[in-house]
């Protein structure tokens, strides 16, 4: 049964050619390299992944049932069920065949499946290290700005000075200053914020859990902000200062326009550029989490699950989270290769 | 002119205050409205304990659980047949409530209290019983946890509703002593794999113990009720919250704050800062645990084939006594724990005073570096020109020590040691790495000198086993032992107490096996570390520890701890971030973005005048 010819549907529904894009060979080679590439280390982390773990001392059969009375015959029954009784090819076999399927196994020690465990705490990791990169990179843009702005003042050298004293700050320990003077209050001044944890048990209400994990976020979320967004002002001051002697600043100037509009309009998107990678790479390692401050703040995510999984070492959680952690990190890279065209003319292919 | 001034600050600003309009939104958004808080707010009657829990829990099903945290709160959710005493550590009654043996000593009945109930209100039968060990002689999986109890069983029947027999092959002594969580049948026989059931879909969990799991939120929180119904009495506390802190110190800050009742796993340090705190008991506990460290006597598998490359001069008793000799435990009680921690000679740890085995004087090998010299002199170890003594056949006495490199007590006993050995001249090369490197050393036989340490349940049965030369591997590689030891007499006295039901002579053997692992300084126990714990006493007026005096809180054998612990006068459970605060935080948002929006509104009204 052929269709009916529609010729005049087919005219009315075509796009307004106001201002047509046809896709040049150039962009699509330029494209399809990125995916190719991409997928090319994609495959190489998965081959080393199963390898890598595999190097790490220690059987997890013992290490789980280590201090426990357990039999010959128990350890025996683990193995084979672990699958750890078959040969490495063998091992390695069922894990590309796994991974293809996108099943990544059962972890040892919570004889769960690995994408459930990964999927239960990759929101709150998100949730945290998302807020905290997004309000760093906030702060640090602006501060970086206005730094460059006023290159030398008092405002210059104090927004610098602060910046890098805190990058150089050790994570665990500013956090465990902030838990003692906020979460435990000093002298007078109650205890303001929890010493951790994501929530407080039994609370219930979709309102109450938002406004509850949010009083939690608090404290971590100011000593991740606290720690990175040095990175950020530091390279846009850098990127502005370099832009700042540019010709088209002058000529900018010499059209009339005001110094605000030429700073937001001429020299702040040009300066942009090598902050954006960094905003994409650090986007990729966000659900990598920051296991120090995880860990400080009792935060449920990712960061702590990889540390308790090398403990073991839980080998089918190790090597998901290190799929998840790289490809995570591809992706962004892939992505920031696609916009960067996008964002800078000089760049397109 | 005008313009020149305007500049610096307007660009930045306005930029800058339209994110930080977007974020103020973003943040209601994710803060929600304050009215909601009271539906958080308790009814001020319920009390709520919360207790702060540093390890993740593996599995809520008895039947693949093996971290402490899951046990311990096994025991506050199932009854067992019998349970510990408090103040002995004693077999005393459970769900079972008399038991008798038979005359061939190979059978059990247990006689179950007619008062047990189901938390859905079906009866706790013996066929609960029948069903549970069954599942776990029949089932690989089901015996992943506690199969090791149910390998001498040869048949579990039901003689009536209230009463089990059970069918030994070989007389069992640790018959009182089977710590397997009861299961309800009705509910698990539905249980298609017990590889993959983790017990934690369906809350509440149907049990039979003094609490009743409701939540489990995994590295969140663990919440139990009480059980009203449970035979034994209700708890005090209505409630019973585990909440997890990752960080020792966050932990310690939370106590302080009151944010939880109850720290466990205190450091030296933190003990001591607590103390002086009002509202604050520390309690100080008699170890489970003992630190030892062992001495590679030559690794062999069970046929006696040598494999490994353990120091040839440690074969020799006289070597590993002088060792032990030139080890001052009382130094290493004071510096390495702050004091506290017990100088320890023999396996068992002092709080089981039945099993506990003391050295005579005579045979004591106490710290004593002169004699432990003038041991090796005459044995013929001697000096060096660089101090380090030479075996006989022209071996250097130099050492590997394996330690764990996450556990600071063994460490820093590791620095000491080796400067004790040096006095006798004997070189220590410290070997601080990963728990998986000492493991592997250890089942490879490839170390000298190396610590270990275990958690020494009320019946030692398990621990005296590791020792015999049934415990070594068939083939090189990992084995149940933990220093291949293996010794005739041993063996002999550990079956003989395995068979032996009468208490007191069954202690009496376990000493004589303790006597023989203490002079061959194979195991050489070096202290018992104290538990420290530490809880609020506006919170918990009264808890009961085990054993009692000088017992701990916390992962008891037996519930007896939170269904002990009795509320504090005045004692207000909080829930949730209070009311004026969340008023505080709105208050304080809604100014920001109103604020926000009228400079937003402002400038852009300019902003066409301006440029």
């Amino acid at each position: 049964m052929s269709a009916p010819p529609r010729p005049h549907t087919e005219r009315a529904a075509a796009p307004p050619r106001r201002r047509q894009w046809r896709p040049r060979a150039g962009t699509l080679r330029y494209i399809g390299g990125r995916l190719l590439s991409s997928a090319v280390s994609l495959l190489a982390v998965m081959v080393t992944g199963f390898f890598l773990f595999r190097i790490l001392p220690g059987d997890p059969v013992l290490a789980m049932t280590r201090g426990r009375a357990v039999t010959v015959e128990q350890l025996a029954q683990l193995r084979r069920e672990f699958g750890l009784d078959q040969p490495l090819p063998q091992q390695f076999l069922d894990y590309c065949l796994g991974v293809l399927r996108l099943d990544m196994g059962m972890s040892y020690q919570y004889r769960a499946p690995v994408s459930e465990l990964i999927g239960a705490r990759l929101w709150p990791t998100v949730l945290l290290v998302g807020t905290a990169t997004v309000l760093a990179a906030i702060l640090g843009l602006w501060l970086g700005t206005r730094a460059a702005w006023r290159r030398g003042s008092a405002t210059d050298r104090l927004n610098t000075g602060l910046a890098l004293t805190l990058w150089s700050v050790p994570t665990f320990w500013l956090g465990l200053l902030l838990i003692a003077a906020l979460a435990t209050g000093i002298g007078p001044m109650p205890g303001l914020f929890p010493p951790g944890g994501m929530m407080t048990p039994g609370t219930t209400g979709t309102l109450a859990v938002a406004v509850d994990v949010a009083h939690h976020m608090v404290l971590p979320v100011t000593t991740m902000v606290a720690v990175v967004y040095a990175q950020y002002l530091m390279i846009m001051r850098s990127s502005l200062l370099d832009e700042l002697g540019g010709d088209y600043l002058v000529t900018a100037r010499a059209k009339g326009l005001r110094n605000d509009l030429v700073l937001r309009r001429h020299a702040v998107p040009n300066a942009l550029l090598p902050t954006v990678t960094l905003i994409f790479l650090n986007l990729g390692q966000v659900v990598a989490g920051t296991i120090l401050v995880e860990t400080v703040f009792s935060w449920p995510g990712l960061g702590t699950l990889f540390y308790e999984a090398l403990k073991v070492p839980d080998l089918p959680l190790v090597q998901g989270l290190f799929i998840v952690f790289s490809a995570s990190v591809i992706v962004m890279n892939l992505f920031a290769d696609l916009v960067y065209p996008v964002l800078d003319p000089r760049v397109r292919p | 002119m005008t313009d020149h001034k305007a500049v610096g600050r307007t660009p930045r600003r306005r930029g800058f205050l339209r994110w930080l309009a977007a974020a103020a939104a973003a943040a209601l958004t994710v803060g929600g409205l304050p009215t909601a808080a009271a539906e958080t707010g308790d009814d001020g009657v319920t009390t709520t304990l919360t207790i702060a829990e540093s390890q993740p829990v593996d599995s809520l099903s008895p039947f693949l659980a093996q971290r402490v945290v899951s046990t311990s709160i096994h025991r506050l959710m199932y009854d067992y047949l019998t349970n510990y005493a408090p103040e002995t550590n004693a077999a005393v009654p459970g769900l079972a409530e008399s038991w008798q043996t038979s005359a061939d000593e190979l059978t059990w009945t247990y006689t179950l209290r007619d008062d047990a109930t189901w938390s859905d209100g079906e009866p706790v039968t013996a066929q609960d019983v029948v069903w549970t060990l069954t599942t776990m002689m029949t089932d690989e999986a089901a015996a992943t946890a506690n199969g090791n109890f149910v390998t001498n069983f040869e048949k579990v029947t039901a003689v009536d509703k209230r009463t089990v027999e059970i069918q030994l092959s070989q007389p069992q002594a640790t018959m009182l002593a089977l710590d397997i969580p009861i299961l309800p049948e009705h509910i698990w026989s539905d249980v298609e794999d017990f590889a993959t059931f983790n017990n934690d879909t369906d809350f509440p969990i149907v049990g039979n113990g003094p609490f009743i799991l409701t939540d489990y939120q995994p590295n969140q929180s663990i919440t139990l009720e009480a059980n009203p119904d449970y035979w034994r009495g209700a708890p005090k506390f209505d409630r019973l919250v585990f909440r997890y802190f990752n960080d020792q110190d966050a932990m310690v800050e939370a106590l302080r704050t009151g944010a939880v009742s109850f720290v466990a796993g205190l450091t030296p340090a933190q003990a001591d800062a607590l103390r002086g705190e009002g509202d604050i008991t520390v309690n100080a506990a008699n170890g489970k645990r003992f630190q030892a460290f062992t001495i590679n006597p030559g690794a062999t598998t069970v046929d006696g084939e040598e494999f490994g490359d353990g120091h040839p001069a440690l074969a020799d008793r006289v070597v590993r006594r002088a060792i032990v000799r030139a080890i001052d435990k009382e130094a290493l009680v004071d510096r390495v724990f702050g004091g506290y921690a017990e100088a320890a000679d023999g396996y068992i740890p002092s709080r089981y005073s039945d099993y506990h085995f003391e050295p005579e004087a005579d045979e004591r090998l106490g710290f004593d570096p002169r004699a432990a010299n003038a041991m090796l002199d005459e044995a013929g170890y001697t000096r060096g020109d660089d101090g380090i003594r030479v075996s006989p056949e022209g071996e250097r006495l130099s050492f590997r020590l394996h330690v764990h490199n996450n556990q600071p007590e063994n460490v820093q006993a590791a620095r000491f040691m080796t400067e004790w050995l040096a006095d006798i001249g004997i070189e220590i090369r410290g070997r601080y790495v990963d728990p998986g490197v000492v493991s592997d050393a250890l089942h490879a036989g490839e170390y000298d000198l190396i610590f270990t340490g275990w958690l020494v349940n009320p019946d030692p049965d398990y621990v005296l086993g590791i020792h015999t030369c049934d415990a070594l591997p068939t083939e090189p590689g990992a084995m149940r032992s933990d220093a291949y030891f293996c010794d005739e007499e041993y063996d002999r006295l550990y079956a003989q107490q395995l068979a032996e039901y009468d208490p007191a002579t069954r202690a009496e053997l376990i000493q004589r096996m303790q006597r023989i692992l203490y002079q061959e300084a194979v195991v050489n126990v070096l202290t018992y570390p104290d538990m420290l714990e530490a809880y609020r006493s506006d919170h918990i007026a009264a808890i009961q520890v085990q054993p009692e005096p000088g017992g701990n809180i916390a992962h008891q054998d037996g519930y007896w701890s939170w269904w002990s612990a009795a509320p504090a006068e005045g004692l207000t459970s909080e829930s949730g971030p209070s009311t004026v605060l969340i008023v505080g935080i709105t208050i304080c948002s809604l100014l920001v973005v109103t604020g926000t929006a009228l400079v937003v509104r402002h400038r852009r009204a300019t902003a066409e005048d301006r440029e």
